[in-house]
């Protein structure tokens, strides 16, 4: 064979070292890959925090970092929520933060001078290669062969649907939390399998990490009792399920209520009943399999009815009294919405109008996980054939993903794990199937020494492929499918996922790129033009990145907890000008921003979240402020000469298309983004004066007018600066056209 | 589970859920040696009881039974998980009865209870070879499929169902747990 040397490298005592280096340097391959293909936006753009929720967290690290640990605990910002405030400290999640001030602090020990903002930019990256490490262990715990792992691990690296939420600058919880869930699944299948009490505690102790970083621990802490429950429904009871999950729930839950923001949770909330529930009943299990030792089945029998009875009934008792007297907090809305789609846009518009709350559309699935979708079903018909724990594990955890990816967008991100892991089996199946077969000497040993003097076709018996044709086929398609995987991979990343969305680009006729900065834009006009307590009124989208980038203080931001707030917001600019300006005059407001993407044809602007505005408001003031108002009869949305007076009257429509026709020729003014022609006339604005308009008029500032000197009120007071204007113009006109004449 | 020594896979699958009594080599750690005895009790287990014997009378055979065949160490941990139990409980009920008024105090105090309670259980279930006929009527294979792990200790003759962990392995394994328990607790105590 022409292959001999390769053959004394891969077998044999030396060939296993062989293989481990080769493993190692596959991983650190992948681990680079899996940064590298992050590195899109940075090579773009710059090293950049990008879209909304990364601009807190960065700015609550910079304050970690500025004035340490306790502080940032304890930590109260005025400059948010003006004038409730926010309790900050108590009201994130610090994992992220956390790590990023660890490393920064550990890189300065090192003598590394680091910026804190190429740390977060960066962490995400640097994360997902961990991830792409942590994959490897889960799939190799999930299949004999260790191509499965490698497989598991590139496909982890490079998915879109995990790089969507993790390319650099891409500053967010889930950067890190996906590393964390796919280990916290690693440490606890390595828990079931070894029945040890150190790998059910590292299980804990990477939960309450994972606790730490992301509110979508409740899907790990309802995924581990339910695969509890279904594999004692099997009835795989064993000493090992017992210390594994007893050990992981105890350290577990009290690991999660060190974070104040999770609190008394896990003991109040229902949505953490289950693991309380398993809890319970697999002590009870344990102790009924104990008290089986001694007795014989009939007796024992009897003995578990009548403990069934009991404990079942006591339990029933108790959780209706908690309940009733309301120690068990109700279920809460996040959950609710996920079961019934309708429910959020119904009682909770501030869930519903986010947009990765939406329910997902098809062509998200193939967009996001390209071929590992269809190899997904079969990597579970796989878990199926040879039943393990841990291959209950995937199928329960493919189940509830599959169903929750369905139903929000961005719970894609916990479907894309078992994704990997499941493809990565059915793929490896088939490779190791048409590629090893010829090395599956058992039965053909065993047949041809049974056989040796039977006919020809039973001395070969077909057992696994050996014809090279089909080998060839088979092994050139899946290449073939693989690299059309990263070139989608690719070109996914590339168009749809590194866009820092604060800094958009565009391309100019030419093909060059341009870029349109008009939020750093407006964000350093207020930074710079404006008090340092100036109050800043936008919608909550740009919350954090005023707070970020101008380090202004606002009403309301990202961190929607005060609902009322920001339908009081949501109110000022649904109104009309008289209800609006003492709305804007009691919260101190300065300055108001808004956000019009007209001109340029920017879609994401705020007259297109403006009936989210609407909604919001309407929850709490439904006399006040009405959605039908802003519809036309025909029920159309429009902008256009056919707007409904309370729309044309809103304090946003004012704002938006203020001295917009000026850009215009009479009549001339279109809107890009609606399509839509505006009204010759523009709207007047009387209680706010225009100050900051960016460069591509994306960012518009409006300068909220003071009380007038004279007492009059400022239709009066405008009225008459029109009408004096006037007058002297038309004096002045007069006697020049009389001379030219 | 079913015995994970090679010596014996023929007792894998009996009807009585009790390993072969006779496999146990004097070598075994001391937790093990008493519960091939008190399985070859059990096979030969005390007839006082009738097919109509009342609830009463059965757990009552029980704790006979448990009384003639626990080993000496297990008994030590049982007495401390039932000192467990009995401060969990009287927690439990102070917090009910006298208001739960520093909450973090009570539940950390519950908690370390309840965790303590765990691990020692799960201590004993590692040390303990009665235990062994835990997972024997779990599905002919499920017991023996789901050890596809490597184990840390392997050879070592008082290696039981739990997985394999060797006594002293699941004793560091126990003082592990219990450090980052009471850490939590003592964190969150206030």
């Amino acid at each position: 064979m022409a292959e001999s040397p390769l053959d004394v490298l891969l077998k044999g005592n030396s060939g296993r070292t062989t293989r481990g280096l080769l493993r190692i340097i596959i991983l650190a391959t992948i681990a680079a890959a899996a940064v590298s293909s992050r590195l899109f936006s940075v090579i773009r753009f710059e090293s950049i925090i990008h879209e909304f929720d990364p601009w807190f967290n960065f700015r609550a690290t910079k304050y970690l970092v500025s004035h340490g640990f306790e502080s940032f605990w304890d930590w109260f910002d005025d400059r948010t929520w003006h004038p409730l405030g926010r309790v900050t400290g108590g009201t994130l999640y610090p994992g992220l933060m956390v790590t990023s001030g660890v490393i920064y602090h550990v890189l300065r020990f090192l003598t590394i001078p680091v910026d804190i903002r190429n740390i977060c930019v960066l962490l995400a990256p640097a994360f997902s290669g961990l991830t792409a490490l942590a994959m490897y262990f889960l799939t190799r715990e999930m299949a004999t062969s260790p191509s499965a792992g490698l497989l598991a691990a590139a496909f982890m690296g490079i998915v879109p649907g995990y790089i969507s939420r993790s390319v650099a600058g891409s500053y967010d919880n889930e950067a890190i939390a996906i590393f964390l869930l796919v280990f916290t699944f690693f440490l606890w299948i390595k828990a079931v399998k070894n029945g040890s009490i150190m790998w059910g505690s590292l299980a804990a102790l990477f939960y309450g990490y994972m606790v730490s970083a992301w509110g979508g621990y409740v899907f790990i802490t309802n995924l581990i009792p339910l695969h509890v429950f279904v594999l004692l429904c099997m009835g795989r009871y064993s000493s090992r399920i017992y210390i594994s999950y007893t050990t992981w729930y105890a350290l577990g839950t009290l690991a999660s209520m060190q974070i104040p923001f999770v609190g008394f949770l896990p003991i109040r909330n229902s949505d953490h009943m289950s693991a309380l529930g398993v809890f319970g009943l697999i002590q009870l299990v344990a102790f009924a399999d104990f008290v089986r030792g001694f007795i014989p089945g009939k007796h024992f029998q009897r003995l578990l009815t009548t403990m069934i009875i009991v404990v079942f009934g006591i339990a029933f008792v108790g959780l209706v009294v908690l309940t009733v007297s309301g120690v068990i907090a109700p279920w809460s809305g996040r959950f609710y919405s996920l079961w019934d789609t309708g429910y959020a846009k119904i009682h909770i518009p501030i869930i519903a109008s986010v947009s990765e709350h939406q329910p997902t559309a098809w062509p998200a699935f193939f967009f996001d996980l390209n071929f590992l979708i269809w190899l997904f079903p079969a990597g579970v018909y796989m878990c199926f054939r040879d039943l393990k724990d841990e291959h209950v594990f995937v199928i329960i955890y493919s189940v509830l993903a599959s169903y929750f990816a369905g139903v929000m967008v961005r719970l894609m991100l916990t479907l894309t794990p078992i994704v990997c892991v499941a493809a990565a089996l059915a793929l490896s199946t088939i490779l190791d199937t048409y590629v090893f077969a010829k090395n599956g000497p058992n039965p053909r040993a065993k047949a041809n020494e049974d056989n040796s003097d039977g006919l020809r076709s039973t001395r070969k018996p077909d057992v696994g492929v050996t014809s090279y044709l089909s080998k060839a086929v088979m092994t050139s398609s899946v290449v073939i499918y693989l690299l059309l995987f990263v070139a989608h991979c690719t070109w996914v990343t590339s168009n749809a996922y590194s866009s820092p969305s604060v800094v958009l680009a565009s391309r100019l006729p030419d093909g060059s790129q341009h870029i349109i900065d008009d939020y750093r834009e407006a964000y350093y006009w207020l930074r710079q033009n404006t008090e340092h307590n100036a109050k800043i009124m936008s919608w909550w989208d740009y919350g954090y990145q005023i707070g970020g980038m101008a380090d202004r203080p606002t009403l309301v931001d990202n961190n929607t907890w005060n609902n009322t707030h920001i339908a009081t917001v949501g109110k000022a600019m649904s109104s009309r000008e008289e209800v609006s300006y003492p709305i804007l005059r009691q919260h101190d407001v300065d300055y108001v921003l808004v956000v019009f993407g007209g001109l340029l044809g920017y879609s994401g602007d705020d007259i297109n979240k403006f009936l989210w505005m609407v909604r919001i408001a309407e929850g709490i003031w439904p006399d006040e402020v009405k959605e039908r108002d802003f519809f036309t009869a025909r029920g159309e949305y429009r902008v256009d000469d056919g707007a409904t007076p309370t729309m044309r009257n809103s304090l946003m429509y004012k704002m938006s298309y203020y001295n917009f026709n000026s850009l215009f020729g009479p009549g001339q003014a279109v809107d890009r983004v609606r399509g839509s022609r505006l009204p010759a006339e523009g709207p007047q604005l009387n209680t706010l004066e225009e100050a900051f308009t960016s460069e591509n008029w994306i960012i518009r500032i409006y300068k909220v007018k003071d009380l007038d000197n004279l007492g009059r009120d400022h239709n009066n007071a405008v009225a008459f600066d029109k009408g004096h204007k006037r007058k002297r113009a038309t004096k002045r006109k007069g006697p020049r056209v009389l001379r030219t004449e | 589970m079913a015995p994970k020594r090679t010596a014996a896979p023929a007792a894998t699958t009996g009807p009585v859920p009790a390993p072969s009594p006779p496999t146990m080599p004097s070598a075994s750690s001391s937790s093990s040696a008493p519960a091939a005895s008190s399985s070859s009790l059990l096979s030969s287990g005390p007839k006082t009881l009738t097919q109509n014997s009342s609830i009463y009378d059965i757990a009552h055979t029980v704790w006979q039974q448990y009384l003639a065949t626990t080993p000496q160490r297990t008994m030590l941990l049982d007495a401390f998980m039932g000192f467990l139990v009995l401060v969990g409980g009287v927690q439990f009920v102070y917090c009910v009865v006298g208001g739960n008024y520093p909450f973090n105090a009570f539940l950390s105090g519950f908690c370390a209870a309840v965790g303590q309670f765990v691990l020692t259980a799960s201590l004993r279930m590692q040390t303990s070879a009665a235990t062994s006929s835990s997972s024997s009527t779990g599905g002919g294979g499920g017991g023996a499929k789901g050890k596809g792990g490597k184990k840390v200790v392997k050879g070592d003759a008082a290696e039981e169902g739990s997985g394999g962990v060797s006594a002293e392995r699941a004793f560091a394994d126990y003082v592990f747990g219990s450090l980052i328990l009471h850490f939590f607790c003592i964190n969150f105590i206030n």
